[in-house]
C-alpha cells in the first residue's frame, strides 16, 4: 500500500484525523408512477432545492443551486417528461424512461463538450433527486459524529455546501476536477481541499490520515511531530514568517543550489519565500490540465510573463507540456493507447499534437522577448520532458534556439536517456533527472500499482545507478545534471544526489528549509561516502538503512 | 418582431448563471422571446436546458428576438443587456 496520495490541493491548510467516507448507494428500484405524478415529483425536487438555495450562505453554492431550480421548472423538460410517460409508460419501466429523457438532455450538453458539458452534474442531480423522491426512499443524509477527514466520490454542490463544519477537518474529492461545481463550492468552505487522484478512493474508513493541501498531499500516518512540522510551515507562510533565503552550501563551500519545482503564478512567490534560488521545474501542463481547451499563445504569454517578471536576477526551468499516461488533457489526447505510460506523452506529443507544442515554444520566446526587453533579466531555460534518443534531444533543441530561446535541456528519466546521455547531452546545455518516472521505467513498475509499491522506491540501487551513470556523462562533458523529481525533498536522498555527481536540487519549495538545513552540515566527502553506500547496497531499505546511519551522526 | 444581433463577450460562453438572468427576464416578460444564431434554430428564453443546450461561445453573435408586444422594445433591450454582458468569468 502507498504510504502517501497525491491529487491537487485546492485549499491551503494542514489537517489530522480519521477518514471518513461518504458513498452513496445507488438503488434500483423499480418506480410507479404515472405521468402526473413524476411531474408533481419534479416540482418537489424544485422546491425542494429552492429552500437549501435559501438557506446555504455559500454565494457559489446558491448560484448552482439557483440554476437547478430553473432546469427542474425547464418547460422543455416538463413536455418531454410528459409527452415520453404518455407514449411509453405502458411498454417501459419507469425508471428507464427518466433516465433516457435525461439522457437527451445531457448528450445536447455533452456533444458541445467543455464547460457545457461539465453542467449535465446538474441533470444528474435533478435526476436522482427525483428518482429518490419517486420511489419514496428517504433522502441519503451524510452523517458525521466526529472529526474526520471527508473522502467523497460524488459529493454534489448542495450537499457540499450543507456539510457540517464542526466534523469536517479536510475535504478529500477524488472525482473532481479543480473547475467542477463541488470544488467551486469547496473552495468556500474555508477548509483544506484536495481535488483528483482516483487512489484516494483506496483509503480504508477509519484510517488516520495527515492532509497537508498546500501541497495536495494525503499521508497514512498520524505521527503528531509530522503533523505539527507541516502544521508550523503552513502557519509560518500564512504569518508571512521567513526561510533562510540565498545560496546553499556544503560545510565544505561546495554551492549545491536548491530550486523550486512549481505549477502555477503563485507558487513563484512561496517559492522564492521558501529560499529558493531558482525555479528548475515549471510545469506547465498545470495551465494545461485546468483547461477545458487549449489556452491561446496570448493567454500563454500572460502567463508565462506573469511568472517570469517574478523571477528577475534568477534561473527558471521551463519544461513544455507533458501530457500523457498519468496526465490526459481533454483536448490533447484523444487517442486510447494500450499502455500510455509507454505512449504518446512529453516530447513525444510532437508526432500527433505538433501544432500545441509549437505554440507552446512560441508563446515562451515571446513571453521571454517582453519581460527582458534586450537585457538579461531573467534567465529561462526550456527543457523538453521525455526524451529517448538524441535525434530527440536534438530536434528539440534545434526548435526552441530557432524561436530564440538560448539554453535548452532535456529530462533525463528514460532508460535509453541514461544509456546514451554521453550522446544526449552534446545536443543540449543542460539535463534533470526526473526521479518518478526515471525509477518507473528502470524498476518497470506501474507507480500506481500498491502491489509492487516497493519498486516504486527512489532507494532501489538500480535507480540510484541510473542516476550515476547519467551525471557521470554530464561531468564528462561538462554540462550541469540536476535533479527536479520529488525524490531531491527527501534530505538524506538529497546528499546521496549529491555525492553521485548531480549539480542541483529541485523540489516542492516546502522541502527546502528542512534539505537545506541537513546538507549545510554535510561535507562532499560525507555525500560521496554515502552515495557509495547506497549504489554497493542489494535492497532499497539497505540502502536507505545505510545512508542514514553514515549521515545521522554530525562527525560524519 | 422586434430583433437585435448581440455578442457573447463573457469568456466562458453563455453559461448557466446568465442564462438563469435570462429565464427569470423572460418568465416575467411574459412574452415569447427567442435566442439564437443567426438563420438556425432558435430556443425559447424561458428554457434554461435548451438555451445552454445551444452551446453560445465567446465572441459569437446571437440573435435575439421578441414577440411584437406593448413594451418588446424595452424588453429587448433587457434580454440584449443579459446576453452580451461580460460576467468576468
Amino acid at each position: 500500500m502507498a504510504t502517501s496520495f497525491k491529487g491537487n490541493g485546492i485549499v491551503p491548510g494542514v489537517a489530522m484525523g480519521p477518514v471518513h467516507r461518504v458513498l452513496k448507494t445507488l438503488t434500483q428500484s423499480p418506480i410507479v408512477a404515472d405521468s402526473a405524478q413524476v411531474l408533481a415529483a419534479l416540482d418537489r425536487v424544485a422546491l425542494d432545492i429552492e429552500l437549501q438555495a435559501k438557506t446555504v450562505k455559500i454565494d457559489s453554492a446558491k448560484t448552482i443551486l439557483d440554476a437547478q431550480v430553473l432546469m427542474a421548472r425547464d418547460p422543455m423538460l416538463i413536455d418531454a417528461l410528459s409527452i415520453a410517460m404518455s407514449t411509453d409508460a405502458k411498454l417501459l419501466e419507469v425508471r428507464a424512461i427518466l433516465d433516457e429523457t435525461f439522457s437527451k438532455f445531457k448528450k445536447a450538453l455533452t456533444d458541445i463538450g467543455g464547460y457545457f458539458a461539465a453542467r449535465t452534474a446538474d441533470l444528474d442531480e435533478i435526476f436522482s433527486r427525483l428518482t429518490t423522491q419517486l420511489t419514496g426512499e428517504p433522502p441519503q443524509e451524510i452523517v458525521l459524529t466526529r472529526p474526520s477527514v471527508v473522502i467523497a466520490g460524488d459529493l454534489s454542490p448542495a450537499e457540499t455546501a450543507m456539510l457540517d463544519l464542526k466534523f469536517v477537518l479536510a475535504l478529500l474529492l477524488p472525482r473532481s476536477g479543480p473547475t467542477s461545481h463541488t470544488a467551486i463550492v469547496a473552495r468556500s468552505l474555508g477548509i483544506p481541499v484536495i481535488v483528483g487522484c482516483d487512489d484516494i478512493e483506496t483509503i480504508a474508513e477509519g484510517t488516520e490520515v495527515i492532509v497537508n493541501a498546500r501541497e495536495g498531499e494525503v499521508l497514512l500516518s498520524s505521527s503528531d511531530s509530522q503533523y505539527l512540522l507541516l502544521q508550523q510551515r503552513e502557519e509560518k507562510l500564512r504569518s508571512g514568517g521567513s526561510f533562510r533565503i540565498g545560496p546553499c552550501h556544503l560545510l565544505d563551500g561546495a554551492a549545491v543550489p536548491l530550486l523550486a519545482n512549481i505549477g502555477n503564478v503563485s507558487d513563484v512567490s512561496v517559492a522564492v519565500k521558501f529560499g529558493a534560488e531558482g525555479i528548475g521545474l515549471f510545469r506547465t501542463e498545470l495551465l494545461f490540465l485546468e483547461r477545458e481547451d487549449e489556452p491561446s499563445i496570448d493567454e500563454q504569454v500572460q502567463l508565462y510573463v506573469q511568472i517570469f517578471e517574478q523571477m528577475k536576477g534568477l534561473n527558471i526551468v521551463v519544461r513544455t507540456l507533458d501530457a500523457g499516461s498519468d496526465k490526459p488533457i481533454p483536448f490533447v489526447l484523444a487517442t486510447h493507447e494500450q499502455n500510455p505510460a509507454l505512449g504518446i506523452r512529453g516530447w513525444r506529443l510532437t508526432r500527433t499534437n505538433n501544432e500545441i507544442i509549437s505554440r507552446q515554444i512560441l508563446a515562451i520566446a515571446q513571453a521571454s522577448k517582453i519581460v527582458n526587453a534586450g537585457e538579461d533579466l531573467v534567465n529561462i531555460q526550456v527543457m523538453a520532458p521525455m526524451i529517448s534518443s538524441p535525434a530527440e534531444a536534438k530536434d528539440f533543441a534545434l526548435r526552441v534556439r530557432a524561436a530564440g530561446l538560448q539554453q535548452v535541456g532535456v529530462m533525463i528519466e528514460t532508460p535509453a536517456a541514461v544509456l546514451h546521455a554521453d550522446k544526449i547531452l552534446p545536443e543540449v546545455d543542460f539535463a534533470s533527472l526526473g526521479t518518478n518516472d526515471l525509477c518507473q521505467y528502470v524498476m518497470a513498475a506501474d507507480r500506481l500499482d500498491t502491489r509492487i509499491a516497493d519498486f516504486s522506491d527512489p532507494w532501489q540501487p538500480a535507480v540510484l545507478m541510473a542516476v550515476s551513470i547519467a551525471a557521470e556523462s554530464a561531468r564528462k562533458l561538462g554540462k550541469p545534471m540536476g535533479v527536479c523529481g520529488e525524490a531531491a525533498s527527501n534530505p538524506y536522498l538529497a546528499a546521496v544526489f549529491i555525492g553521485l555527481g548531480c549539480t542541483s536540487l529541485s523540489m516542492s519549495p516546502f522541502s527546502i528549509p528542512e534539505v537545506r538545513n541537513f546538507i549545510e552540515r554535510l561535507t562532499m566527502v560525507a555525500c560521496r561516502e554515502a552515495a557509495v553506500a547506497a549504489l554497493s547496497s542489494v535492497s532499497e531499505t539497505q540502502a536507505e538503512e545505510r545512508v542514514r546511519n553514515l549521515l545521522s551522526h554530525p562527525d560524519n | 418582431m422586434p430583433s437585435r444581433e448581440v455578442e457573447i463577450t463573457t469568456k466562458v460562453g453563455l453559461h448557466a448563471r446568465p442564462i438563469a438572468f435570462l429565464v427569470k427576464a423572460a418568465t416575467e416578460a411574459n412574452v415569447t422571446i427567442l435566442v439564437g444564431r443567426f438563420g438556425q434554430k432558435a430556443a425559447s428564453a424561458n428554457s434554461l436546458l435548451s438555451v445552454l443546450s445551444l452551446g453560445l461561445q465567446y465572441g459569437e453573435v446571437v440573435e435575439v428576438t421578441v414577440a411584437e408586444c406593448e413594451n418588446s422594445e424595452a424588453i429587448l433591450n433587457e434580454i440584449s443587456m443579459i446576453v452580451s454582458t461580460d460576467y468576468g468569468d
